[in-house]
């Protein structure tokens, strides 16, 4: 790891002023920006402790409104009662990230913030229809998620809070790679008022995104049944050394099937 | 450079480090606690984990400046003078090691899974929650049949304290 200059940031404020030094970076849990330091593909000259914020951390939840810090980790997120019973779809999305240790220092700001192509919270956020709030703006998280590792934050922005509302119906199903527990690929499921949702991770090679060939089937009928002989197509899907592009265009019909079903199980 | 101050096994200890100093590093090479192991560069193998706040975690990923005012506890500071942790007695007993490299990970990470799962644990669930910890000689079965032979000889040991005290109560 190249040197670097540490500071801990005390508030919101603070940070936004800490990070306006040379070429400086935010470090929430680290489980990404610390790997990528030691390998050194990121070499930030100052590094912004997000983590001592007591703003930035805790879970609300007022009826359906569910609000989620952008500190809070996803142990917290996976493990917290009240947003088990109004949203447990992605509570169980952030129990099936990484292991325990990862799971405990990891956050959903930096989760969102990276924008791995393969990380799980892109898909929830693109399924629940939610907002992200910064330090200075409302982001739809349809305009909030760009591409690989891009989202539509400037480099001074920070994340404060992921907000929803919770679907009646809502599950994710993940085909995790055996090694990194990464999603070879993810699917989360939605059905509210205005509508059904489907958002794929791990797959796409541009980043998280919405089936609407798989919307439109289950729009019709919020069945698994109703997603027999529909084509996903494989021409923007990813290959890698893990999965080919028609494996991986299947694999969302496959996990698209077990969300369905897992939803109209479980709410 | 940082100032960092932690407790780390009952022990304050405080030191001048460079900024990007890991955990792992500051417990290895400026305290000399070298039980904790490093096994990988790429945080997916546990040999590093020790306790931070109570929670069990990889050293090898927070900056011994980011620990700074927290209390630590590695694998040195889990024996009670002489006599071993249980979790450590299970290993030894179920010879749930063989080179021993991932140990002090897998029992670090073990005494964390048997403290959130205080109604007992089956082989499944300690299965899934050692996903973190990586054992290159494989030596899965013997690690798993330790933590379950752990977690009952702990949730045993804590039934007896509480009639001793119910007793105690009582009388
Ligand atoms: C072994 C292992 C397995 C993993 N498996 C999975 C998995 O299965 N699924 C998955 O989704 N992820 C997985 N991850 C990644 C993990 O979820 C990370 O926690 C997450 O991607 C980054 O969150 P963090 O809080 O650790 O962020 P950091 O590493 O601290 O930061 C990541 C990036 O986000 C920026 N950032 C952080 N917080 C903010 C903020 N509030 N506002 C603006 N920018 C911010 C940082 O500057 C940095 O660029 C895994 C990681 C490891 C090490
Ligand atoms: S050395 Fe920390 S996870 Fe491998
Ligand atoms: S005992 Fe050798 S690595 Fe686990």
């Amino acid at each position: 790891m190249y040197s670097v200059n540490y500071h801990r940031a005390s508030s919101v404020a603070d940070a936004a002023k800490l990070i306006k030094k040379g070429d400086a970076k935010f470090l929430s849990g680290g489980m990404t920006l610390i790997p990528a330091m030691k390998t050194r593909l990121a070499a930030p000259s100052d590094l912004v402790d997000l983590n001592h914020i007591a703003e930035l951390k805790g879970i609300k939840v007022s009826g359906k409104t569910v609000t989620i810090g952008a500190a809070t980790t996803h142990y917290e997120v996976a493990t917290d009662e009240k947003l088990k019973k109004v949203c447990p779809a992605i509570a169980e999305l952030a129990g099936l990230i990484g292991d325990v240790a990862v799971r405990y220092r990891g956050t959903i700001g930096g989760s969102i913030a990276n924008n791995d192509p393969a990380a799980d919270y892109p898909a929830a956020l693109m399924a629940l229809d939610a907002t992200v709030v910064t330090n200075k703006r409302q982001i739809p998280a349809e305009k909030f998620f760009k591409g690989l590792f891009e989202t539509a934050l400037k480099d001074d922005e920070i994340v404060t809070a992921v907000t929803f509302t919770a679907p009646p119906k809502a599950a994710y199903q993940k085909f995790p790679n055996p090694a990194s527990r990464y999603a070879i690929t993810g699917v989360f499921v939605t059905k509210g008022k205005d509508g059904v949702r489907v958002a794929v991770t791990g797959a796409g090679d541009n980043g998280v995104f919405r089936s609407k060939e798989i919307e439109a089937a289950l729009a019709k009928k919020f069945d698994a049944a109703a997603l027999d002989g529909v084509k996903v197509p494989s021409a923007n899907m990813m290959t890698d050394m893990h999965a080919s592009a028609d494996y991986r265009a299947n694999l969302v019909l496959v996990m698209a099937k077990r969300a369905v079903t897992a939803a109209n199980a479980g709410a | 450079m940082s100032e960092v101050s932690l407790v780390v096994n009952g022990r304050r200890v405080s030191g001048v480090v460079e900024d990007r100093t890991l955990l792992v590093h500051f417990l290895r090479e400026h305290l000399g606690l070298t039980g904790t192991h490093v096994g990988c560069d790429t945080s997916q193998c546990g040999a590093c984990v020790v306790h931070v706040d109570g929670k069990a975690v990889k050293s090898c990923t927070m900056l011994a400046a980011q620990a700074s005012g927290s209390t630590v506890v590695t694998i040195e500071g889990l024996a009670d003078g002489a006599d071993l942790h249980p979790v450590q007695a299970a290993f030894r007993e179920n010879h749930a090691l063989q080179c021993g490299f991932c140990t002090p990970g897998m029992i670090m990470a073990s005494v964390d899974i048997i403290n959130r799962h205080p109604d007992g644990l089956d082989e499944a669930t300690v299965r899934e929650e050692l996903e973190g910890n990586i054992c290159r000689c494989t030596g899965y079965h013997n690690i798993v049949k330790a933590v379950l032979a752990a977690s009952k000889a702990m949730n045993k040991s804590k039934a007896k304290g509480k009639s001793a005290s119910r007793a105690k109560q009582a009388a």
